[in-house]
């Protein structure tokens, strides 16, 4: 029993991770899936929702940190939403100069602001604590779950051990809920969004920019919108990051990784479905952490066995982009199809 | 005052990796006009080229080849023969790549190909790790002192003479390929328009080959020379130039040659002068932001044409 409450309690974790990278699937399904903009910089917005939300939420700079700001104590939803915020206005500030231009330039601009956002991160001590990163980052509730998880515990001194374990990790459960009721809301909002006057407008502009523009719409206007959009929403899965992990630093927004694995989600899944984004969010994390107990039994240090795994994932890109390019769940034909 | 006596030297510090950059950015400017996407794998490309050096290199010397210094150089024959075998096996590697994906999703366009290309730079990237593990490894450990100009205090080493030198070489042999040979006429008329090339009898894929052969060719000298300046080389080497090397490109003007030579040294002497006024972890950055001025002020670049 004991040994099933641990697998229950690792799937609650493989779960937040999963709910987490399908917020980003989901950001990436609205600018590449439905718009066709090709953005490679989802580690950099990803980023700047963690920090923000740290920054707002997060306790003021200790003594013996770097950092000499931020730290405000915020509610967790001003955390969430000021990193919607910051990750939109800096995908207008990448979109503006690139969007007019063919969609290499945007793929260009991104890897390099998210390279960019990197560097800040790093070499600004004094707004994010550099290579330390933010520490203690308040999870939401968690001090009302934790006490009332004690006390409940220390009130019943003889429940089963299995039973202990899992009452005691109530807050993971929380968070769990917590996690998806955050995928869940985008998704209909997304869903809403796909389907209404400006959704078929932004699938226009993925099947023909030229037919879209001649039809009188401002393309480069509801490009923008996508992309802010999307970033938006990449920057609520920082967020929701940092409050669950508490400490963030720059190597957990490596550029390429961070960005390339929610590509594989999002082609795994079907781009262009906003189903087959968060399908493919879980899937891919299941395989990431799968790949992750199987290298475990191969005679390769360490360090051989993660390059193993990122080699597996790119083959299974390859693998898709040959013979599967619209993956497991096709884009609905919304076009010219009347339901 | 400091900073400012510093600044002939970094200039000379910047046309040594300006050199390397421009190097890389004919690869990814050829492909772009010739294959029609930005190829995000071509960094991999120069770590790939600078790892098989190395491997060969390991090879020889264990073998008994003398490695004997040239002059004041640091490296010899057996090292010679390891960088152009290397650059020999780095064209067969990427064009395999190229029959293995690239060439089977020519046909679903240029985007499916930049994804594409991604998964060859993180798949290629840690092939090299797994093989060669994450830590630096060196061409030679031994310490070459620079050597005085007269003028201006500026110190450059035997070995950084080299770089810039055969840099220069290069390029002029790209462009006499380019402009007299027939290969290189093909490949230009493919670049103005692949269908009217194919037309007219030339036969695209053996262009598409030479694209390749010459991309890959200068990419894996771009590496090796990357690996002699810093004096190590990590599977990183590659991605880490990408953006300078893309900045270039885009500043010079997509697609065309001459302007990724031109933009690759204004960015890498941009790169190395900034060092006097800010962090040097900033570096890529630079490049950044130059490339979105460049973009705001004439999207086509230096030398572009319109698209």
């Amino acid at each position: 029993m004991e040994h099933l409450v641990g697998i229950l309690n690792y799937i609650v974790f493989f779960a937040i991770t999963a709910g987490t990278y399908s917020i980003l699937s989901l950001g990436l399904n609205i600018q590449w899936g439905n718009t066709g903009l090709f953005n490679i910089g989802i580690a950099g917005f990803y980023a700047l929702g963690a920090y923000t939300s740290a920054l707002l939420c997060g306790l003021p700079p200790s003594a013996w940190e770097g950092r000499t700001f931020g730290g405000f104590q915020l509610p967790f939803i001003v955390g969430l939403l000021g990193a919607a915020i910051v990750s939109g206005v800096v995908a207008m500030l990448v979109g503006a100069p690139t969007l007019r231009l063919r969609t290499d330039y945007l793929a260009i601009a991104t890897i390099g602001i998210a390279e960019t956002i990197r560097l800040i991160l790093t070499n600004e001590s004094w707004l994010t604590n550099g290579v330390w990163g933010f520490q203690q980052i308040p999870s939401p509730l968690y001090k009302t779950i934790h006490a009332a998880t004690s006390a409940y515990l220390k009130g019943h001194p003889n429940l089963p051990v299995w039973l202990h374990d899992l009452i005691s990790k109530s807050y993971d459960w929380f968070y769990l809920v917590l996690v998806l009721v955050v995928l869940f809301i985008l998704y209909l909002i997304m869903e809403r969004l796909v389907r209404s006057p400006w959704g078929r407008v932004i699938r226009a502009i993925r099947e023909d920019e030229d037919a879209t523009s001649m039809l009188g719409k401002n393309t480069f206007s509801f490009k923008m919108q996508a992309l802010v959009l999307g970033a938006m929403i990449m920057g609520i899965g920082g967020s929701m990051y940092a409050h669950y992990a508490r400490f963030i630093s720059p190597v957990s927004f490596k550029p390429l990784y961070g960005t390339f694995i929610v590509w594989v989600m999002l082609i795994l899944g079907g781009s262009g479905n906003n189903k087959g984004a968060i399908l493919g969010g879980f899937t891919v994390w299941g395989i990431w952490a799968g790949t992750d107990f199987l290298t475990k039994y191969l005679p390769f240090t360490s360090t051989q066995s993660a390059s193993l795994r990122v080699i597996l994932i790119a083959v299974l890109l390859e693998v898709i982009l040959l013979w599967r390019q619209q993956g497991l769940l096709p884009p609905k034909k919304h076009l010219f199809s009347q339901k | 005052m400091t900073t400012l006596a510093h600044i002939p030297q970094l200039l000379v510090y910047g046309i040594i990796s300006g050199s390397i950059i421009s190097l890389g950015g004919i690869g990814v400017s050829l492909t772009y006009s010739i294959l029609g996407f930005s190829n995000f794998a071509h960094g991999d490309f120069m770590a790939l080229g600078a790892y098989i050096a190395l491997g060969l290199f390991t090879l020889f010397t264990g073998l008994g080849i003398t490695n004997a210094p040239f002059g004041p150089l640091s490296f010899g024959f057996g090292f010679v023969l390891a960088f152009i075998l290397a650059i020999a096996l780095t064209a067969i590697a990427v064009i395999l790549i190229d029959r293995l994906l690239f060439r089977r999703l020519r046909r679903s366009g240029p985007v499916i190909l930049m994804m594409s290309s991604i998964g060859v730079a993180l798949g290629l990237r840690n092939i090299l790790q797994f093989f060669w593990s994450p830590q630096p490894h060196y061409y030679s450990q031994a310490i070459q002192p620079a050597v005085s100009l007269g003028v201006l205090n500026i110190r450059i080493k035997p070995d950084e003479l080299f770089i810039i030198a055969l840099a220069v070489v290069l390029v002029i042999v790209v462009h006499a390929f380019m402009r007299y040979t027939k290969m290189g006429k093909a490949m230009r008329a493919m670049a103005d328009n692949a269908t009217l090339a194919q037309v007219t009898g030339i036969n695209t894929d053996r262009v598409i080959i030479w694209t390749w052969v010459i991309g890959a060719g200068l990419a894996a000298t771009a590496g090796i020379l990357a690996g002699i300046e810093n004096k190590f080389i990590t599977p990183e080497l590659g991605w880490q130039m990408l953006l300078s090397i893309f900045a270039g490109v885009v500043l010079g003007g997509i697609g065309n040659p001459y302007g990724a030579i031109l933009g690759g040294m204004v960015i890498g002497i941009s790169e190395e002068v900034s060092t006097a006024f800010i962090s040097t972890g900033y570096k890529p950055a630079v490049a950044f932001v130059i490339m979105i001025i460049m973009l705001l002020v004439k999207p086509t670049g230096l030398l572009g044409r319109k698209d």
